[in-house]
């Protein structure tokens, strides 16, 4: 069944290739090249930025995970006096690492872990999972096949051939593991070799060997409890470290152990980021900044936030979805060579070509844009391309500094919608920006309750919101802050005087409690009166008034700032916005696909013959389509006879005017071989399979009508 | 056999088509009175029908593809249906979407549908009330489930009904008691009553009529089987013929279906070289898809090329095709763990090598266990390994976990071709397809030819005592002492050794099995079906 295809030596393809593919669909409309460097050094800095993000992220579970490390063979190392207290306890130090039930990024989360350790800690580290170990002894032969080869690596490669063949000799036992412990340890003791001190000096005298069970879960109890219990005997001579990676709960360790074993155990917990927060901090850094230039529209964004929340809560997936995006914008949109630094644009825009130019008219937002202008300029900009060049190149740089300011008067918004109660624009900043990219964010009803909540927001959360506000724009980017910056620290200065007279007012509320003295009912009712008719006949008070002209403020600012993108000349360019193709392609549905297939073959196939309304299907589909159908009104088992003599009646039913042509006994053949391989081909796609139950029965596979 | 009940179930059809029709004139009386004639003259004509005929017609009764007209000619209309179709079928095929959509689910429609059933029913009853009022006091209670089947077309469940009413109505003319068969159990509950309830009643409904179905073991579909049909089961090559006289309908169109999936092969290319692997979904063979993409794209390049479908195929010979033809290495390996990882090792080393697997049917019965699933993974996640496959079964993404996803980082494609599954099907071992019988036959006589003439008479006799027993599901075989003592008495043995050596050798040939009962005997049977055998022992005679 496999065949393999080689071409002569000669003729095989260079890599340039993949420039080719990306050509080759475009050849009409040249700057392929360009798009796909653009496309890759774009991509390939997100995903250096990324990394970093997560090895930021990490830095602190790594360096608690680094200290327990290095504590829990501390003890070994004083052997002399803790140790032998401690002889007779065999617990072994276990790192219990919770990491959540995003299992598709532990990978690499133990990649840069043992990186980090490798580095810092001890060379001798195992990575061992589930699927690899499904005995001891599996597990005892992985565990020393990857022991002794990362002695190989710290060592050096001379000796492989050595250690290959008695890799294989020594049986896989703790001591003969512990007999490799020594040994290598007493090596690197009497040795003093030169290339042998920048490694050991990182690493300590007896470095720990540290076993990972990537997927705790998933181990066989058994496998677990044997391997425990038996290192636990030699701990005294290998100083070994657990660690655990939980995708649960750390319960997970006592429900899967007995207590008799899991007290063998020096169990302590390790909690790493949660990916909803590592998620956010992605999309912070990714989306939420002028510094690519590449923008992902607000279906998008909501198809791979869904997609996360709903499916997987992957971070390497939204990665992964974030780089379709990429790609399917530089390849599917010509004019996307214009998505690119600040810098090169001018470059690039003179460089157009006319085809490219009649590309950029064609888009609906310039049309849009053309038609606001005056007559005369109109015509220039759909006649003169150097003229049109201007315009686009002045157009993407407003288009730059909308990013510039829209950013940081998102969060500003954000600081205060965050704060309020039942949070109406969302708690999370995706979400207020999701909904700033799909309309007019302040038409909405959430923003007006927004404005309603915070115009009844106290004094002191103000200030403190107008402080993080500052902040935000001070560290912004934009220029056109500066103002605003005034602006709030003039409203923070009003508070701080405010604060100082309503000190001084207290002195009248004083003057009021004199009141209270004069007990006489008379003139308590009537000052009484007095003071409510002042109260509601009363401005507001200073701070009232002072909060409204916070709120308009920030509401102006919103005005002007959070336009939705696709109101902005030239969004196609930086805003990829199909939906669409990425829900295809990440989130697909084969299922209903099939489905809609065999009810509704006109979705596909467009004849008119096959076009039916509602989900009935006509006696001219696709053999398939009408065996499909009519198994779909049986039970659990289908007779085949009866099925047969169903199908045929449909389809003679059709090919009436032919059956005296031929003979019909030849005809009837030939129905039943369509039949035959109708119904094996409903059995390849899973929905009858042969049934021993009955004889010329096929069981169905599936329940009604899904 | 009298087929009353395959007319009836014809005339709630054609009276609901009738009543669609003239809701406007509403007439109904006179439409109920044309009904009952109908229903009495077919009673009487197709008692007579000969069953070839009336089989042949059921499909499209139940089918509801005949004019109306038809229904009042019952037993013409095989006849009809065969002489002269152009006339009654040609102009009802362009209505019969509509009509049935109509009747599905408009609930007008159905309404007028039930009350003409109701009517039905007691017209029914009225004609039979002295004999089976059990029957009908059921079917009143419960007309929609009756309905269902008919509006719906259930072939087998009319049929099974049919079955239940021949049987039935020879009851009736017997003269006795109809017996007190629940039906109820059966039948599931009605549809449209569903429609009415809200969503979650639907869900809980549906959820009764799963276990409902599901509870009794007993089956109720009709008996027949495929041998008493006039057609005998066709073998592979016939088939295959057969279908290539048969004409491909609506190849144009499924052309314009695959050109537009062609036009996305640079497309593949990009995204395999970006790292992505290619998963390829959609009702239709992709194999035709998948071989073109190789020849206009892959020819300069390394590639592998997997058919899943191939009943043999392992992960294992994936494996070893890579480790010995693509990376020329030549050696064993202990495990498929330890030749992935090889493999693993060389890609890192080794930048130049690139390497395109495509794999035909990835969710093929060979490939789709987890282990193999987990090798595939890991290999095509390697960076120069581009893996571009495809799925037919409706359950295939369940294959995958997470992290198995994750590995593979699919991008998916909806490649619906409406090709047929030519080769994917080849091999599947199908009901209806005669293949290990005619390979069984020819090895039965071949190697039966080699044996002595007294190694032929016992096999002989084994054949034809099985072939007596045919009929009786509860037998075990013949036991060995039995089977000794009719050999002896055909004089073809003379001690239990000699047979005991005779029976070795059709052991080692599989052409008998042996299995020990409860009672310690040893029991023999030939494992091959009874016609295959028959047709052995048919051509056996004529050779002797």
């Amino acid at each position: 069944g496999c065949f393999v295809f080689k071409p002569s030596p000669k003729k095989r393809r260079v890599s340039q290739k993949t420039v080719n593919d990306f050509r080759e669909r475009n050849n009409d409309s040249g700057d392929a090249e360009l798009r796909f460097v653009t496309c890759q050094s774009l991509w390939n800095k997100i995903k250096s930025e990324t990394e970093q993000i997560q090895e930021d992220l990490n830095k602190q579970l790594f360096d608690n995970l680094g200290s327990f490390l290095r504590q829990s063979h501390s003890e070994f190392q004083e052997k002399t006096t803790k140790w032998t207290c401690r002889m007779k306890s065999r617990e072994i130090p276990t790192a219990a690492l919770v990491l959540g039930v995003n299992v598709t990024d532990h990978d690499l989360t133990f990649r840069s872990l043992s990186e980090v350790l490798q580095n810092n800690i001890t060379p001798y580290i195992a990575l061992l999972e589930a699927k690899d170990c499904p005995g001891i002894k599996n597990l005892m032969q992985k565990l020393m096949g990857q022991l002794m080869n990362c002695y190989i690596d710290v060592e050096s490669l001379e000796d492989e051939d050595y250690v290959q063949v008695s890799q294989n000799r020594i049986r896989c036992s703790m001591t003969s593991l512990i007999n490799w412990y020594k040994s290598v340890t007493k090596k690197t003791d009497s040795e003093t070799p030169s290339k042998k001190r920048t490694s050991s000096s990182r690493h300590l005298q007896s470095p720990p060997v540290v076993v990972i069970f990537k997927d705790m879960e998933s181990f066989s109890t058994k496998v677990l409890q044997d391997f425990i219990v038996i290192s636990s005997q030699h701990i005294r001579e290998l100083p070994l470290v657990l660690i655990f990676g939980i995708a649960t709960s750390p319960m997970i360790i006592h429900s899967l152990l007995p207590h008799s074993v899991s007290s063998l155990l020096c169990i302590e917990l390790f909690q790493s980021l949660s990916s909803k927060e590592h998620l956010s901090t992605i999309i912070d850094k990714l989306l939420l900044t002028a510094q690519f230039p590449f923008k992902l529209g607000e279906k998008v964004l909501q198809v791979l936030i869904n997609i996360f929340l709903y499916h997987d809560f992957s971070v390497q997936n939204f990665i992964k979805g974030f780089q379709l995006c990429i790609v399917e914008h530089f390849y599917s949109q010509p004019l996307s060579v214009l998505c690119c630094q600040l810098v090169d644009l001018k470059k690039r825009v003179n460089s157009l070509s006319h085809d490219q130019c009649e590309n950029i008219r064609r888009l609906p937002s310039f049309r849009r844009y053309v038609e606001s202008q005056v007559s005369e300029k109109q015509i220039a900009l759909l006649t003169a391309d150097s003229f049109l060049k201007e315009t686009i190149q002045k157009l993407l740089e407003d288009l730059h500094v909308y990013h510039e300011n829209y950013v940081p008067v998102l969060r500003c918004l954000h600081v205060f919608t965050s704060s309020l109660p039942k949070y109406p624009l969302g708690k999370q900043i995706r979400e207020l920006h999701c909904a700033c990219l799909e309309n007019r964010v302040w038409e909405t009803k959430e923003y007006e309750s927004c404005l309603q909540l915070a115009r009844m927001l106290n004094k002191s959360d103000l200030v403190t919101m107008l402080q993080q506000c500052v902040e935000i724009f001070v560290s912004s980017s934009g220029k056109e802050f500066d103002k605003t910056v005034e602006k709030l620290k003039e409203f923070l200065t009003q508070f701080q005087k405010l604060e100082e007279a309503f000190q001084e007012r207290d002195v009248s509320v004083s003057s009021q409690k004199e009141l209270q003295k004069k007990t006489d009912l008379y003139h308590l009712q009537k000052t009484l009166l007095e003071l409510k008719e002042s109260r509601r006949s009363k401005k507001l008070t200073k701070f009232e008034m002072l909060r409204f002209e916070v709120v308009d403020y920030i509401d102006s600012l919103v005005r002007n700032y959070l336009v939705p993108a696709d109101h902005k000349t030239l969004h196609e360019i930086v805003y990829f916005n199909t939906a669409s193709v990425l829900r295809g392609h990440l989130n697909a549905a084969p299922r209903t696909a099939l489905h809609t297939a065999l009810n509704n073959p006109y979705c596909y196939l467009k004849n008119q013959a096959l076009k039916s309304d509602g989900g009935s299907i006509s006696n001219k589909a696709p053999d398939i389509c009408i065996a499909y159908k009519l198994h779909l009104e049986c039970g659990r088992l289908i007779n085949l006879v009866d099925w047969l003599e169903a199908f045929s009646t449909v389809v003679m039913a059709v090919e009436g005017p032919n059956a005296d042509a031929v003979s019909s006994d030849q005809v009837d053949d030939i129905i039943h071989a369509r039949f035959i391989r109708a119904v094996s081909e409903l059995e390849l796609l899973g929905f009858i399979k042969p049934s021993k139950q009955k004889t010329d029965h096929v069981a169905r596979l599936t329940w009604g009508g899904c | 056999g009298i087929k009353v009940r395959k007319d009836k179930t014809h005339l709630t059809v054609s009276v609901k088509r009738f009543v669609k029709k003239l809701e406007n004139i509403s007439d109904d009386e006179a439409q109920e009175i044309l009904e009952e004639k109908n229903y009495v003259a077919a009673l009487g004509i197709c008692a007579q029908d000969p069953v070839g005929n009336g089989s042949s017609v059921s499909g499209s009764e139940v089918y509801s593809f005949q004019t109306p007209k038809c229904s009042s000619k019952m037993a013409e209309l095989a006849s009809e249906l065969a002489q002269t179709p152009g006339q009654s079928v040609a102009p009802d095929n362009s209505e019969c979407p509509e009509k049935t959509t109509k009747t599905l689910q408009s609930s007008s429609g159905r309404s007028w549908c039930r009350s003409t059933l109701a009517r039905e029913c007691t017209f029914k009853k009225k004609e039979f009330v002295s004999t089976t009022p059990y029957r009908l006091r059921k079917r009143l209670a419960a007309p929609d489930p009756y309905l269902e089947s008919e509006s719906e077309y259930s072939a087998s469940c009319s049929e099974e009904e049919d079955e239940e009413d021949q049987k039935e109505v020879g009851t009736v003319l017997s003269g006795r008691k109809t017996p007190a068969k629940t039906k109820a159990a059966s039948t599931p509950l009605p549809r449209n009553i569903l429609a009415k309830k809200i969503k979650e009643d639907k869900m809980s409904n549906l959820v009764e009529e799963y276990f409902e179905a599901h509870s009794s073991s007993k089956v109720l579909t009709s008996d027949r089987t495929l041998q008493k049909l006039r057609k005998k089961r066709l073998n592979q090559q016939t088939l295959h013929d057969l279908l290539k006289k048969a004409p491909l309908a609506y190849a144009a169109e499924i052309k314009e279906l695959n050109q537009q999936h062609e036009s996305l092969f640079s497309k593949w290319m990009l995204q395999l070289h970006l790292g992505f692997n290619i998963v390829l979904y959609g009702l239709g063979s992709k194999h035709d898809l998948l071989e073109k993409f190789r020849t206009s794209v892959l020819q300069d390049s390394v590639h592998l090329v997997v058919n899943g479908y191939f009943p043999s195929i392992t992960v294992r010979s994936i494996l070893n095709s890579i480790t010995e033809e693509v990376l020329d290495h030549i050696g064993t390996f202990r495990s498929p763990l330890d030749q992935l990882e090889f493999i693993i090792k060389r890609f890192k080393e080794d930048s130049s090598l690139e390497l395109y697997v495509l794999i035909h049917n990835l969710d093929s019965q060979m490939l789709r266990g987890e282990r193999s699933q987990q090798i595939l993974a890991q290999l095509s996640s390697l960076p120069r390994i581009y893996l571009i496959a495809s799925i037919d079964h409706i359950n295939a993404p369940l294959m995958w976990d997470q992290a198995k996803l994750s590995l593979y980082n699919w991008l998916w494609y909806e490649t619906t071709t409406f090709n047929p599954y030519v080769e994917e099907t080849s091999y599947e071992n199908s009901l209806l397809v005669q293949q290990s019988g005619s390979l069984a036959l020819s090895s039965l006589t071949h190697v039966l030819r080699s044996l002595t003439l007294n190694a032929r008479g016992i096999f002989r006799l084994l054949a034809q005592y099985q072939l007596e027993n045919k009929d009786n599901p509860s037998y075990p075989g013949l036991s060995f002492q039995d089977f000794y003592q009719q050999c002896r008495e055909a004089f073809l043995v003379n001690s239990d050794l000699t047979l005991r050596a005779q029976l070795t050798e059709f052991r080692d040939h599989k052409l008998i099995r042996t299995k020990r009962g409860a009672d310690g005997v040893e029991y023999l049977s030939i494992p091959v079906d009874d016609s295959t055998l028959t047709d052995f022992l048919e051509k056996e005679d004529e050779d002797v």
